[in-house]
């Protein structure tokens, strides 16, 4: 199969594809970020993204979840096509991600930034709001209830009334992915999560995500430069470069794979 | 039930209903003379306007210069149907009310309809509205009026005289303000997909096509009782304090409810972060229409009060300075505050049009236009964020949720391994 590589267990090759990007192209203006680009991810499976700085990888979480328009290519999600829709039904769909750039609702509450990730799921429509019927009543419990229950699991639980731009910063990266969960995904996607992390937040964040796959049964596709954290949890690897696919397989293969020293070398050492 | 009007709510409803009361004694034994009466109402329609601009520029973060716009169509619409009435035609009641219901339907049905395909263009959807609406109009105006309005008619004015004008009276206001909820949905559609910098252009541009219409009423729109630039005289003066006060809490309480809900807080997720609102699932697009529609169905309610106070309505009073005066409002009280856009949608027409009216000499009419713009200047410069910040009064605060008492210990990763146990 074309995107993956070629010795995985064959208990994994049997399960049912979630995510498969053929011939992934996109120009910005006569710059080519992502330049025929294939991945086929299994369900359950933590697949790492990696690649020096502006391979293009934040290009490709961009076109999955439909903030651009590949010029070329196809994205298909459970068997679905992706491209041309909104980003919003693509998020709907369950796939859910989190920023490079952590971009939460700052002035708003932390439990208000899970809670809007709950809105597609709200149950109730406009009327039961403005005239504040039963429905209203019961659903917005239920909603707040679930969403104190991510904090919980995030160890946000004491903070939910706190205004999330002033939470310190590991806590924000945590709310991104805990906002990120309340969509309900089942496949989620990572971009650089360990970013300004130390050595030891980046062994409790690995902790978290294999216990999130575990709980949330989800399939995991994660862009990151940190290879203490890519080496350990993810199960293959693919490497961009110019935003193009340079080197595809398990951790130990990628790592001592010339093509990927060289481009990284070529402007980073692997950390 | 009582339980749920307990604190906050069980004190700001007696102390509107106490303010309600005193305000109508006053009128009624003559302390609250005509010229402050007109003031307090006006200042009531004022800080509707403001109020829904609130919500789409505070709330939202769209900047619109718009609202004028529709508060001139919701003016002109109602004043429209009860000028008519009272002249024994029945038919702009008619035609708007059936014609709003009709065009609302069409649109409805329109949307579900392009919501099966994908990648619609804006434009398409824009003219396939637009083309529901006018079909709307187009039946009421060809087939339901000459149909119903008579009968209609007839059967109202059965009603003691009294009741049938309270009737048509509510039906205008309801009717200016769906016209224009109507108008602001088809001019949002493809105007909200621009950023914000567009937005408030093509928002003034609107406000500017609608006072030149205004303008010439009689002579490009088929309306000679509107009189164009001569101003529209003998419009019912029927505005009383009950009505200024249903109308203003009725915006209040359904802004503030829509504010407190998973929609409100998707619309102040837009303003946070689009993108990021976008990308945890909502839908941005309808979220910003919807807080566009509902800010100028305010508009167009708070016209209906004004027009009906006036008993006058003049294009001037539409016009492209005075359309600032909401944003200024906003601005000083507060983006994102209703509080605040409360006190100084009030407090803006007692000063402005009441206090300064009466004691300065008379060349200050001119010189507000370069005070304004200066005062605002200097808000900007010492108080960002507003008289009043994003503080709100307990009532329209909304609510934070107590924390969850736990039962047991759920599974905590941060706490439970450590590092050594993880490494693979
Ligand atoms: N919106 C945009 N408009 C124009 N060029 C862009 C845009 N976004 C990204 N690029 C360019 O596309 C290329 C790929 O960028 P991308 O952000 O995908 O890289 P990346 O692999 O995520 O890098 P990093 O490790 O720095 O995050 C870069 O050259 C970048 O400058
Ligand atoms: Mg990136």
């Amino acid at each position: 199969m074309r995107g993956r590589p070629e010795n995985l267990s064959p208990e994994v090759e049997a399960r049912p594809v979630v995510l498969e990007i053929e011939g992934l192209t996109h120009y910005f203006d006569s710059l080519r970020a992502v330049s025929n680009f294939s991945v086929t991810i299994k369900e359950g499976e933590l697949v790492g993204l990696i690649g020096p700085n502006g391979a293009g990888k934040t290009t490709v979480f961009n076109l999955i979840t439909g903030v651009y328009r590949p010029t070329a290519g196809s994205i298909r999600y459970d068997g679905a096509q992706l491209v041309g829709l909104p980003s919003h039904e693509i998020i709907q769909m369950g796939i859910a991600r989190t920023f490079q750039n952590i971009r939460l609702f700052a002035n708003l509450t932390v439990l208000d930034n899970v809670l809007i990730a709950y809105h597609p799921h709200s149950g109730y429509g406009l009327a039961d709001s403005i005239f504040r019927s039963r429905r209203f009543r019961e659903r917005e419990k239920v909603m707040i209830e679930r969403s104190q229950e991510f904090l919980e699991i995030f160890g946000l639980a004491d903070r939910q009334n706190d205004i999330a731009g002033s939470l310190p910063y590991g806590l924000q990266r945590r709310l991104e992915i805990a906002r990120a969960l309340a969509t309900q995904p089942r496949l989620l996607l990572l971009d650089e999560p360990a970013a300004g992390m130390n050595p030891q937040e980046i062994d409790q964040l690995m902790e978290l995500i294999q216990f999130i796959r575990e709980r949330f049964q989800l399939t995991i596709f994660l862009v990151e430069h940190r290879m203490r954290l890519v080496m350990n949890i993810c199960e293959w690897i693919t490497v961009m470069d110019f935003g193009e696919i340079i080197a595809r397989g398990k951790p130990e293969e990628v790592r001592g794979d010339p093509k990927v020293i060289e481009a990284y070398l070529g402007r980073q050492a692997i950390r | 039930m009582l339980q749920r009007l307990r604190g906050p709510n069980l004190s700001f409803i007696l102390g509107s209903l106490a303010f309600f009361v005193v305000v109508q004694i006053l009128i009624s034994t003559g302390l609250l003379n005509p010229y402050w009466q007109n003031i307090l109402f006006w200042g009531a329609a004022m800080t509707m306007v403001s109020l829904g601009l609130n919500l789409i520029y505070g709330f939202n973060g769209q900047f619109s210069l718009g609202q004028f716009g529709f508060y001139a169509i919701g003016a002109y619409a109602s004043a429209d149907i009860t000028y008519r009435w009272v002249r024994n035609d029945p038919s702009a009641l008619v035609v708007v009310i059936f014609g709003s219901i009709l065009a609302l339907i069409f649109m409805l049905g329109i949307s579900a309809f392009l919501r099966r395909f994908y990648g619609v263009a804006t434009l398409t959807k824009f003219l396939f509205n637009l083309l529901a609406a006018v079909l709307g109009f187009f039946l009421a105006v060809r087939f339901i009026n000459p149909a119903i309005g008579q009968p209609l008619y007839q059967a109202l004015n059965g009603l003691p005289q009294g009741i049938s004008q309270q009737i048509v009276f509510f039906l205008a206001l309801v009717g200016g303000a769906t016209l224009a909820g109507i108008v602001s949905y088809l001019f949002g559609i493809p105007v909200l997909e621009l950023g914000s910098d567009y937005l408030g252009i093509a928002t003034l541009g609107f406000t500017i096509i609608v006072k030149v219409l205004l303008d010439n009423t009689d002579t490009l729109l088929p309306f000679p009782e509107m009189k164009g630039a001569r101003g529209m005289v003998g419009i019912p003066k029927w505005t009383t304090w009950p009505w200024v006060f249903v109308c203003f809490m009725a915006v209040v309480l359904v802004m503030r409810n829509l504010l407190h809900s998973s929609t409100g807080r998707a619309i102040l997720s837009v303003r946070e972060d689009e993108r990021a609102a976008e990308l945890v699932g909502i839908n941005t697009a309808s979220t910003k229409i919807l807080a566009f529609v509902v800010g100028s169905v305010f508009a167009g309610l708070a016209g209906g009060i004004r027009a009906h106070d006036m008993a006058f309505l003049h294009p001037t009073m539409f016009g492209f300075l005075p359309s600032f005066n909401p944003l200024i409002i906003i601005v000083f009280g507060g983006l994102g505050s209703m509080t605040g856009t409360i006190i100084t949608g009030f407090f803006w027409i007692f000063l402005l049009e009441g206090l300064l009216r009466l004691y300065l000499p008379e060349g200050f009419e001119t010189w507000r236009f370069v005070v304004y713009p200066l005062v605002l200047l200097g808000m900007m410069l010492l108080r960002p964020q507003g008289l009043m910040g994003r503080y709100e009064i307990a009532f329209l605060r909304r609510p934070l949720p107590s924390l969850r008492v736990v039962k047991e210990t759920p599974p905590t990763p941060a706490v439970a391994p450590k590092a050594e146990e993880v490494a693979v």
